[in-house]
């Protein structure tokens, strides 16, 4: 565990969230909640969990996106906050 | 003072633990949108796993796979080398309940919209009052 990088990714993962439930465009927001997955992913890897990490990168950060991306296209991209 | 914050510093990983957990909760109660709801939730989950996950690294450690596995002969495994992998397996099973957990949430919301054909919760609510 090297405290810097920890230090780096976890500030991304922070920025990351707030920017995934701040913007308007649910699109984005689903993109944005891809970036943070994958920034776990790293963090966890960063960790030593490497089990945990490779697990994340595919089932978090790819079929969670590809749900979330199908869920707006099928639906609607405005949202109100 | 001194004291204090070297106890804050030295905890890091778990106030960034809190912070994304306030996050998810934030979202999910005071976000209107479905979708956003959900996200927070999300996060939410990702919140707790890396609490979990910081509780099994130890300083110095290394990835929990033992050195000499295949070799021939056996070898003393000193514990306090490798990181606790028992959090990271528990981990392992919340990931993909997560993912489950999303896909019936994102099923429901669809199914919302098709009825009220909006996803923002106070339309819902004025829809539903209005019958």
């Amino acid at each position: 565990m090297i405290w810097q990088l920890d230090i780096i990714i976890l500030s991304f993962v922070v920025i990351c969230g707030i920017a995934a439930i701040t913007v308007r465009d649910l699109l984005g927001a689903a993109i944005l909640f891809g970036a943070y997955s994958f920034m776990m992913c790293l963090l966890w890897a960063e960790m030593g969990a490497v089990d945990v990490a490779f697990t994340e990168a595919s089932v978090g950060a790819g079929v969670s996106t590809v749900l979330f991306v199908a869920a707006v296209f099928r639906t609607s991209r405005r949202s109100k906050d | 003072m001194n004291e204090i914050a070297s106890f804050i510093i030295a905890k890091y990983n778990y106030w960034i633990y809190i912070v994304l957990m306030m996050i998810g909760l934030y979202a999910m109660i005071v976000k209107n949108n479905l979708v956003k709801k959900i996200i927070g939730m999300n996060i939410f989950q990702t919140a707790i796993i890396l609490f979990y996950v910081s509780i099994g690294t130890k300083r110095g450690a290394t990835i929990p796979i033992i050195y000499h596995g295949h070799g021939d002969g056996s070898h003393a495994v000193h514990a306090t080398d490798y990181i606790n992998p028992l959090p990271h397996v528990l981990m392992l099973t919340a990931i993909v309940v997560s993912v489950a957990t999303l896909g019936v949430a994102l099923a429901i919301a669809l199914k919302v919209y098709r009825r009220y054909n909006t996803l923002e919760e106070d339309e819902i609510f004025t829809q539903i009052r209005r019958k």
